[in-house]
């Protein structure tokens, strides 16, 4: 009798035990930048990520268990971030991790999240992984397998097909890591495709006044000018062009800043013919499975809350890159790093942003960065940029739903 | 030719406005000695009523600098009397004031994150975009009101400080506080009325600063290695000195972005500022 209590106490811890084991929820831990020059972009993409977490969590979570967030504000300063990672792994003790936003902040925490044999799905790093060459890192920015020529090529041959083909090329970028991979990918592209460089030029981050750059450029005389910008600069580059009236046949390139809603509005009509790399624009031949639904969950939760509106740019891939991550752990059924990699090399995933697949570099197998022409813009009026038809994808070919507008200065 | 020209025009008009940042700062920190760090973030605060006012009811972001620099004067005032009454009086202010002064600049940077968001913030006047075309010299109006405003403002502060007596005892209180006792003045009341009037001067700065380009709300930080440089290289205190040493970097960094490549623009005018005090170590117009 002493002996079947005993057994049946036993029993019934075990199953407490069990139960308590199956309510512990599973650790996602992150940097992100919630304050500093990248908030804007930061803020937008946890936004996306809390509503992962929510549809997760309200589908009965990753692998029936509930999904929680560890994350600490990195304040967009690129030192903070490994503390952050060393903090997350050793003592919050996470399941899983993903990179902050941008190149500035995930280049950072890679040697930690290295050391530790972490995969890393990372949101919106250019050529991050060039020197690291790190096999668990995973980008959902679809910049493609060799992001540094593959984020400009397509700017470069649009410029190449154009009758008579441009002859020169201006490339100026902001002294810092994402904007010189751009320029240096623009400058091999610009050179394998035969035009002359004619201004090759940094510019410090924190420049307030653009038309000296702007006519400095202009002096040269350049067909085509290519810009790697971030937000601010890429205001003040727009505004020094139409105030000395750049007569370059063709301006854009890699400006960050001109993918939010905000500045859209402010820049009206002098956006009108730029030509600028993009991701996600609510043109009929990017209406992927689910983005429409993602998108009006985001601009619900984004409202009141200073971030972009309409969440078109980096939201829909910070959701995407969750779902590669959620889609990869239901397949391997656990949280082996090593499985989770494997799989993640070979799968094809069905995200918000459409099939995702990864080369051996943890880039995009393709790249899809597309090139879209600011067209038709009205001065003052953001709710011009909700629908389509002002900013037309011209590249690449399976996505394209217009003809370029050439020159710019028409 | 043109590009010289033009050059030397762009320097100019981004020196004002760089005076406009520093002339708050010239009081503070070359006159008062209180290391206020958290100035440019006042700045970006006055950016932002700028774009709340403009946003909501269109009004010019210049009148709304003006009007609310009283506010910012009172502002100004009970900040004052808060480092006094801790830090001051109690013979404290060197290390803890400055500690002060961080805290009031990451309370301003949070509480614009909180309110506002971290998106970027710009306004829409109808001068914004417009230029004036003299021959092969183009003034966008985005810096030629910045320009006109700032010249007036610092005009008028240096004004003040040189003919009235308020002013003079500012300049009078930082050199001898017990001189200025004996003529029947408070220094306390002098300095507080001193840093009011510096903390307005950010309402308009901000207004002009948020005309030039998108703001969000930790900007600020761009500035104060510059308007430290500026107040430095003008000779601490000096007002003439400030606005030279201003136009100076702003001319030099155009001049640089123009001919020898943007990115040498900071190392050649920080470096104009490292050999002007190796010559001349009070600053331009310091006093020896």
């Amino acid at each position: 009798m002493r002996k079947t209590i005993l057994d049946l106490s036993r029993m019934i811890l075990a199953t407490f035990a069990g139960l308590a084991g199956a309510a512990e929820p599973i650790k996602i831990g992150f940097s992100m930048a919630l304050t500093g020059a990248l908030a804007g972009a930061g803020k937008g993409a946890l936004i996306a990520m809390e509503i992962w977490k929510d549809d997760v969590n309200k589908a009965g979570g990753l692998l029936g268990r509930k999904v929680e967030f560890v994350y600490y504000d990195d304040a967009t300063q690129p030192a903070k971030v490994p503390p952050i990672y060393t903090k997350l792994l050793n003592v919050d003790k996470v399941d899983l991790v993903v990179s902050s936003y941008g190149t500035n902040e995930i280049v950072p925490a890679m040697p930690i999240v290295m050391r530790n044999k972490m995969v890393f799905p990372s949101l919106f790093g250019l050529a991050a992984n060039e020197e690291f060459k790190y096999d668990r890192y995973f980008q959902i920015m679809p910049a493609g397998p060799h992001p540094k020529t593959d984020w400009s090529a397509g700017f470069f041959q649009l410029a190449s097909q154009q009758n008579p083909k441009p002859a020169t090329v201006a490339i100026v970028a902001a002294d810092a890591e994402f904007a010189l991979n751009a320029a240096a990918g623009a400058r091999e592209n610009a050179q394998k495709m035969g035009f002359k460089i004619v201004y090759d030029k940094n510019y410090p981050p924190a420049t307030t006044d653009f038309t000296p750059i702007v006519r400095a450029i202009q002096a040269a005389n350049p067909d085509v000018v290519y810009v790697a910008s971030y937000p601010p600069d890429s205001v003040g580059m727009v505004k020094a062009a139409n105030e000395v009236g750049l007569k370059a046949k063709m301006f854009g390139g890699a400006m960050v800043g001109l993918q939010f809603a905000a500045i859209q509005k402010n820049l009206g009509p002098q956006l009108n013919n730029i030509i600028n790399y993009d991701f996600w624009v609510p043109e009929p031949t990017l209406n992927f499975p689910g983005v429409k639904e993602f998108l009006a969950k985001y601009q619900e939760a984004a409202k009141g809350k200073g971030v972009d509106p309409y969440g078109h740019y980096l939201p829909p891939y910070a959701y995407a890159y969750l779902q590669v991550l959620e889609q990869a752990v239901n397949a391997t059924k656990g949280f082996d790093q090593g499985k989770l990699a494997a799989y993640m090399h070979q799968a094809t995933f069905k995200t918000v942003v459409g099939d995702v697949k990864f080369a051996k570099n943890g880039e995009w197998a393709k790249s899809r960065v597309l090139m879209v022409q600011f067209r038709d813009v009205q001065p003052n009026n953001l709710e011009q940029f909700a629908g389509p038809g002002k900013r037309i994808v011209l590249y690449p070919k399976a996505w394209k739903s217009g003809d370029i507008v050439y020159p710019f200065n028409q | 030719m043109d590009l010289f020209v033009n050059a030397i025009v762009a320097g100019i008009l981004l020196g004002a406005f760089y005076a406009s940042v520093s002339v708050g700062l010239s009081i503070t920190f070359g006159q008062l000695d209180i290391v206020n760090i958290a100035h440019p973030a006042f700045v970006i605060v006055g950016s932002y009523i700028a774009w709340i006012l403009n946003s909501r009811y269109g009004l010019d972001p210049v009148l709304v600098g003006i009007l609310a620099a009283p506010i910012f004067f009172v502002v100004g005032v009970l900040i004052y009397r808060i480092y006094y009454l801790a830090f001051e009086r109690t013979g404290q202010e060197s290390l803890s004031g400055l500690a002060f002064f961080f805290g009031v600049m990451f309370i301003i940077e949070v509480v614009l994150i909180l309110v506002y968001g971290v998106d970027y913030r710009l306004v829409s006047a109808g001068y914004l975009g417009k230029n004036i075309d003299l021959g092969f010299v183009g003034l966008p109006l985005r810096l030629v009101v910045p320009f006109v405003v700032a010249s007036v403002m610092t005009a008028a502060v240096w004004f003040y400080l040189s003919r009235t007596f308020t002013g003079r005892a500012i300049l009078a209180v930082a050199q001898d506080r017990l001189a200025l006792q004996l003529m029947g003045a408070d220094p306390v009341k002098i300095k507080q009325f001193a840093f009011g009037l510096a903390i307005a001067t950010t309402s308009i700065a901000g207004a002009l600063l948020i005309i030039i380009g998108p703001v969000e709300p930790s900007l600020g930080r761009v500035y104060i290695g510059r308007a430290f440089a500026i107040v430095v290289l003008g000779g601490m205190g000096s007002i003439p000195g400030m606005v030279i040493a201003a136009l100076l970097i702003g001319v030099v960094e155009s001049f640089v972005s123009s001919f020898a490549g943007p990115s040498w623009a900071p190392a050649v005018a920080f470096g104009a500022l490292l050999i002007t005090l190796a010559v001349r170590p009070s600053g331009l117009f310091g006093r020896t």
